[in-house]
């Protein structure tokens, strides 16, 4: 087993379903040659040619409608969208259409297009690449959302998401592609869809989240520790559809949560999270569930998004105020 | 002044050179009469009939359809009289095996392409049978967002140049879809790919209310496919032979590997915009009506067969009544689809199985609907 960093499980997950399924084609801006902005796609038209990994033309409603056309025909298109902050260019093609396209062919069409981007805060970007967009998409009845936060999940997923039959968004926080390594098989595996990892396992409180949240809320995690606290760590994966069944088990277990995301308040899924707890869990609960997010404003300029995005003392302080309760 | 200094440097003549070179390409007249024989694309006697046959036969849906929409008995309705040549001749070029993706007006086209009368009924009074695609049609139901079908019909292309079929696509939209900006997008991703597809601006003049030259400055609209570079034509959209040899030529090249063409068909809608309270007198007056109705493309087509023996008044009154008699058993198992039920929406939300919150939904409007 090699040791990877995310970026480069995700290139081992193209390469790996480049090669078991002929009808994959992986494409978008500067995808070829050069390998993504990223590198996400190093080497695969090299490997594959460019009938396979190609190029496009800078547009991204085209990229979205040539995705949906070539899954017409038969064929499983994985489409990187350069920066998910372009994802309003695209929006049709992704909401309006390939959404639909089973439903609006009462069963009879499918669009099994994986549409990969990087997103996410922290490495000073220009505005428009950094947003936390995932519940925009996550809104949309038709579409899967997934986020990992490892490079072993990161691999699963993108393999399952390129053998779903159905629209799945692939989101690659772009602070965690280079951030630490971990053991990936070299082989073909895949995690299900939809099915959240408790990352670390605790009793006293529950820290539900995802993305780059996950490492922020593991730093957290170890903090409360030594002060007697045992916090579980459930990394969501899939924000669309959600593990209830884990996220239930876990506040079951615990009786306190707190919902942990890069998104804005009025953003993200965290919302969400907390409705279904409130549903289906609210007897279990000996405190009230709160969320740890950033600030309602526009995603913030450079030089200022670190005191803006959530971090492990964020965390740790609204988890003691539901710890405390 | 500056031109006349320098003839290098002459923009606006650039423009004017280019605007000037797109004529309309006609080969049937309003009088019914041949005015481009090199052009002609010598249809067999059958296929002429057969044309004609379709047009007439689609004039009497749309009339069909207005009436059937007013009696409350069918849905969304776009009118299509006036538009026969533009959209049957376009279609008459295509083969079996050819994908369409049409705009909501294109429905005629998709009814000769294979889709059963009744399941177009369906589509219209919005039920989901309507939109399940029969096994082998090649088709997309029509789109509703102006010029998202323009983007996806590259991908179908790109799809079919990529399978090495002999296949094109087919794509339709109208003089105010080529404002959008996936118009563009589509063209120059085909182009790029030098792929087989088929782009149709059927150009009638108005887009609901807003008149051709308020979208654009540009002339035509066939001369946006330049800046694109990919081959482009202004036809009579009333000619059935015109519109008929353009789509041919863009088809046959597009099979050949010579990538894509752009087809503005000059056309007009006698109808309102859809059934659904447009009123054209809002926007056009009765002399703009008067003018395109002598260019009907029924009236000359039917002169020109008429003078060579293929059509009389009894094969016209043959093709009306059987049209008349295939609508209405066609109403007549549009009305026997079952009522729609929130756990066939459910069902048809994702391919393979139902996500958690599908599933215990489904489970929930089961049991509401066993009741």
């Amino acid at each position: 087993m090699a040791q990877l960093t995310m970026i480069q499980a995700i290139t081992d997950a193209m390469r790996t379903e480049l090669k078991n399924d002929e009808n994959v084609l992986v494409f978008g801006e500067d995808v070829g040659k050069n390998g993504g902005v990223f590198r996400a796609t190093e080497g695969l038209q090299k490997e594959f040619g460019e009938e396979r990994v190609f190029d496009t033309p800078l547009a991204e409603s085209g990229i979205g409608g040539l995705a949906i056309g070539l899954a017409l025909t038969g064929y499983r298109p994985v489409m990187e969208l350069q920066f998910f902050g372009f994802l309003f260019e695209v929006m049709d093609s992704v909401s309006g259409q390939a959404a639909r396209m089973s439903f609006r062919s009462a069963g009879k069409l499918n669009a099994p297009i994986t549409i990969r981007s990087p997103f996410g805060g922290g490495v000073a970007t220009p505005e428009m690449h950094a947003d936390s967009l995932e519940g925009l998409v996550a809104a949309q009845p038709g579409l899967k959302v997934v986020i990992p936060s490892t490079p072993y999940d990161a691999k699963g997923l993108l393999i399952s998401a390129i053998k779903d039959e159905n629209p799945v968004i692939f989101l690659e926080h772009m602070k965690l592609y280079r951030s630490f390594r971990q053991e990936v098989p070299e082989e073909e595996y895949t995690i299900p869809l939809g099915k959240a990892d408790v990352k670390r396992e605790g009793t006293d409180l529950s820290i539900i989240t995802y993305g780059a949240m996950v490492q922020e809320s593991l730093k957290a995690a170890e903090a409360l520790e030594k002060d007697g606290h045992s916090v579980e760590v459930i990394d969501l994966r899939t924000i669309q559809p959600l593990d209830v069944e884990t996220i239930i088990a876990s506040v079951e277990k615990t009786s306190r949560a707190i919902v942990v995301q890069e998104a804005q308040r009025q953003a993200g899924i965290a919302a969400n999270v907390v409705s279904e707890i409130m549903e289906r869990a609210v007897l279990s609960l000996e405190a009230p569930v709160l969320r740890v997010t950033a600030p309602d404003t526009i995603y913030p300029f450079a030089q200022g998004e670190n005191t803006w995005l959530p971090k492990a003392d964020d965390i740790v302080a609204t988890a003691k105020k539901v710890l405390e309760f | 002044m500056a031109a006349e200094k320098n003839k290098q440097f002459d923009p606006t003549g650039v423009l004017h050179e280019i605007e000037e070179k797109f004529e309309m390409f006609q080969i049937l007249n309003e009088d019914g009469k041949i005015v481009n024989k090199e052009s002609d694309p010598n249809l067999s006697d059958d296929e002429l009939t057969e044309l004609m046959e379709r047009m007439v036969y689609t004039r009497i849906l749309d009339q069909r359809s207005i009436a059937l929409n007013r009696q409350g008995r069918l849905g969304f309705y776009a009118p299509t009289a006036g538009q026969e040549a533009s959209q049957l001749a376009s279609h008459f070029a295509l083969e079996k095996d050819d994908f369409i993706l049409p705009g909501y007006r294109d429905v005629p086209q998709l009814i000769f392409h294979g889709l059963p009368l009744h399941m177009a009924f369906l589509w219209s009074r919005g039920h989901f049978l309507g939109s399940e695609i029969p096994e082998g049609l090649n088709i997309f139901p029509p789109q509703i967002i102006i010029g998202a079908q323009y983007v996806q019909a590259a991908g179908v292309a790109l799809g079919f140049q990529k399978r090495g079929t002999k296949s094109v696509v087919m794509t339709y939209t109208g003089d105010g879809g080529t404002s959008q900006g996936d118009f563009y997008e589509g063209l120059n991703f085909a182009g790029a790919f030098r792929s087989p597809a088929i782009f149709v601006v059927q150009n009638n003049q108005f887009a609901i209310s807003t008149p051709r030259e308020v979208q654009t400055a540009a002339k035509t609209l066939a001369q946006k496919g330049i800046a694109a570079g990919i081959p482009s034509i202004l036809v009579d959209g009333m000619d059935p032979l015109a519109v008929y040899a353009a789509t041919k030529d863009a088809r046959e090249r597009a099979v050949n590997g010579e990538g894509p063409t752009l087809i503005e068909t000059m056309c007009y809608r006698y109808g309102p915009h859809t059934m659904a309270g447009d009123d054209p007198t809002r926007y056009r007056t009765s002399d703009i009506d008067n003018e395109w109705e002598k260019r009907d493309p029924i009236v000359r087509f039917r002169t020109y067969l008429e003078g060579k023996k293929l059509w009389n008044e009894e094969k016209e009154n043959e093709v009306i009544e059987r049209a008349k008699q295939e609508i209405k058993d066609a109403i007549k198992q549009a009305d026997q689809a079952p009522k729609q039920k929130v756990t066939d929406f459910l069902k048809i939300m994702y391919a393979g199985d139902m996500p958690y919150n599908v599933q215990e939904q489904f489970d929930i409007y089961t049991e509401k609907e066993s009741k």
